[in-house]
């Protein structure tokens, strides 16, 4: 009885001094998120590359998110617990969390960090982001291809560079098909409100525009446009399940490639601080099928993909005048990553002023 | 469809889902409870309303879940207000918040599935008379339903005389306890008919206005009826009215953009808001009009003496 007493507590022992051993062999890769890991949006898209990792990188790597962050100092304590708990990478994955991931990542310095849309980096810090221009251009050129009254209606959530780069790319492959194309704009304040992006594209619809392309969240305008046997773009997800007789193409985030790619530097030991910002190319930007279109335009609009991705063409390729006429970037002349992160003026053809 | 029909019939699905929340917590209110917590009901109901609809393929029955669901938080109100004596306005609140986390927590498996919607009624014929052919006859059926209940509404409150004891115990709970009226009672069954409103409301945008479940996706339109109640001063159809015009304010504004008419966004956004305080200051500047038809009761607890 004694014997079997010490060895079952020696087998707990063994238990307790392998268990904390075996995990440390795996490194710890943590996500935070601003919103439920399920949004439907912009979060979602994130849990989608964590799931990537978990896939291709699951016998090295052991995941975990936090969500429901708010943006500000509980996010801070939130980023810290983590690099506590033993994290050697933190992603943080929303514009409010930038100041916070910096605090913490100066107490911490063997962590690593990735800060997703910031522009503050540090030795154990990057940036990184998304070149969506890319697709608002294609998805342009369809909606000018395919309206026929010549009027889209664009639903907006705030005035950030982001957002207007987006707009602006949007009507440069409007413009390229018909330069006279025209886009109404409607700013909801709000990146997540399907009743009110519900509204704003019924009213854009009844203002004439028969293609909505929108830089919110939910999949209502879809499914207005599904009701009123007119068209739209998908945004940030795939939507084709909402709407599968309205939606043309969706422009998705793709998180997943660049996640493997960067947890794989960590484990190689050639992780380095960097501002990252990939797009069509890396396939952190993707273009869901082009659905309800004619067979022409539907290839016209792979072959802009395909030029984008070999880097044959850029979107913001001059001349590009601003609203009053003066001219930004001469013929043939490309806008640098600065110019386009710090965009705050409406390229010309576009009425209306960008609130402030 | 011309411009002007499409405006009309927007504003008139803003207004639905505003119209059935007021409508329910205006009877609560009449009867003398203040219940704070429609916000939190209305997010249950869209809900319920979209999983049942969801798992069992019929909005009907989502419908019927929603007015249940709805029934179940106005219960957990009325157990706790009325029979534990709670205070009315810290149990409200807390039942906004309990809504809303519960909602989000049976929501979790209904996130990114697109929902059924409920067929609007087309009526060959009627529904093709200009301008008020699809206004009048071309809606959906849960439009009908709100315009029904307001006149219903009305009629019970005013012309019968069950709407009179309601009255009653809204405005003095001791002349109709001792007059031997149930004050308890009927104070309990027009808490439930606020709750049956609510989550109608919920269900109406979860099955008809963007028929897709989100967490928080009730936005703030509870405590948009919850203003309109006093914006009417307790009148059903005044809460008509009121209804429309909120909902109005709502949709011109994102016209006002389209048309790039220069106001500032966040301004207009902030526009229906700014309208209830305005008019909240206006209705309670004027004395009479208040004291004729303010619940005297509202929100005071009332313990039956043994």
């Amino acid at each position: 009885m004694k014997r079997l007493m010490i060895a079952a507590s020696a087998a707990v022992a063994l238990a307790i001094a392998s268990g904390p051993a075996g995990a440390q062999d795996k490194l710890k890769a943590c996500f935070v998120y601003v919103g439920p890991h399920n949004d439907g949006g912009w979060s979602e898209g994130h849990e989608t590359g964590r799931l990537m990792v978990d896939e291709k990188l699951g016998d090295k790597v052991e995941t975990s998110y936090v969500e429901n962050v708010p943006e500000g100092p509980d996010a801070e304590r939130a980023i810290e617990r983590l690099a506590r708990s033993g994290c050697g990478i933190i992603f943080t994955t929303s514009f409010g969390f930038m100041d916070p991931t910096l605090k913490v990542a100066e107490k911490f310095p063997d962590v690593k960090f990735e800060h997703a849309t910031g522009f503050k980096t540090a030795d154990n810090v990057t940036t990184y982001n998304a070149r969506f221009y890319e697709g608002r251009y294609i998805i342009g050129e369809i909606a000018a291809k395919m309206s026929k009254t010549g009027v889209a209606g664009y639903i907006v959530s705030f005035p950030i560079p982001e957002v207007i780069m987006g707009i602006n790319a949007f009507m440069l492959g409007a413009q390229s098909v018909n330069p006279d194309f025209k886009v109404k704009i409607v700013w909801i304040n709000s990146w997540f409100d399907p009743g009110k992006e519900g509204d704003a594209a019924k009213a854009l619809f009844d203002q004439g525009a028969d293609i909505i392309v929108q830089h919110t969240d939910s999949p209502a305008p879809l499914q207005i446009a599904q009701e009123r046997g007119l068209h739209g773009f998908g945004q940030a997800h795939d939507m084709y399940d909402f709407a599968p007789k309205a939606q043309y193409t969706a422009i998705v985030d793709n998180w997943g490639p660049y996640y493997v790619r960067r947890i794989q530097d960590v484990l190689d030991g050639t992780w380095k601080s960097e501002a990252s910002w990939d797009g069509l190319k890396e396939g952190t930007v993707l273009m869901s099928d082009y659905t309800n279109l004619p067979d022409d335009v539907a290839a016209e609009a792979e072959a802009t993909e395909a030029a984008i991705i070999a880097g044959e063409f850029h979107p913001f390729t001059g001349p590009i005048f601003k609203q009053d006429g003066t001219e930004v970037i001469g013929e043939g002349e490309v806008l640098d990553d600065g110019a386009l992160l710090g965009m705050n003026y409406y390229i010309k053809g576009i009425d209306g002023e960008i609130p402030q | 469809m011309t411009m002007f029909e499409g405006i009309l019939l927007t504003i008139v699905t803003a207004a639905t889902p505003l119209l059935f929340v007021a409508i329910g917590e205006l009877v609560s209110e009449r009867a003398g409870v203040l219940n704070l917590g429609v916000e939190g009901m209305m997010a249950v109901g869209a809900v319920c309303g979209f999983a049942i609809a969801h798992l069992s393929g019929s909005p009907i029955l989502g419908i019927f879940a929603a007015i249940l669901g709805g029934m179940i938080m106005a219960s957990l109100f009325a157990v706790v207000t009325l029979i534990f004596v709670a205070n009315q306005v810290a149990s409200g609140l807390a039942l906004t918040l309990f809504g809303l986390g519960l909602s989000a927590l049976i929501g979790d498996a209904f996130v990114g599935i697109p929902g059924i919607g409920l067929p609007k009624i087309d009526i060959p014929g009627l529904s093709d008379i200009p301008v008020i052919g699809s206004l009048v006859f071309g809606l959906d059926p849960l439009t009908y339903l709100a315009v029904a209940i307001t006149i219903a509404v009305s009629w019970f409150l005013f012309r019968t005389r069950g709407g009179l004891i309601l009255r009653s115990v809204g405005d003095n709970h001791v002349s109709a306890h001792a007059l031997g009226y149930g004050v308890v009672r009927v104070r309990f069954m027009a808490v439930l008919f606020g709750g049956a409103c609510a989550g109608l409301g919920g269900a109406y945008l979860s099955l008809v206005y963007t028929p897709q479940w989100t967490q928080n996706m009730t936005a703030g339109r509870g405590w948009i009826a919850l203003a309109l109640v006093v914006f009417a001063s307790w009148l059903p159809y005044r809460v008509m009215i009121g209804a429309v015009l909120f909902g109005g304010i709502s949709i011109l504004q994102l016209h006002a953009q389209g048309f790039n008419v220069p106001i500032p966004s966040q301004f207009l956004t902030m526009l229906p808001y700014l309208t209830t305080v305005i008019v909240l200051v206006l209705i309670s500047r004027n004395r009479t009009l208040l004291r004729i038809n303010t619940p005297a009761c509202l929100g005071q607890p009332f313990v039956p003496d043994r």
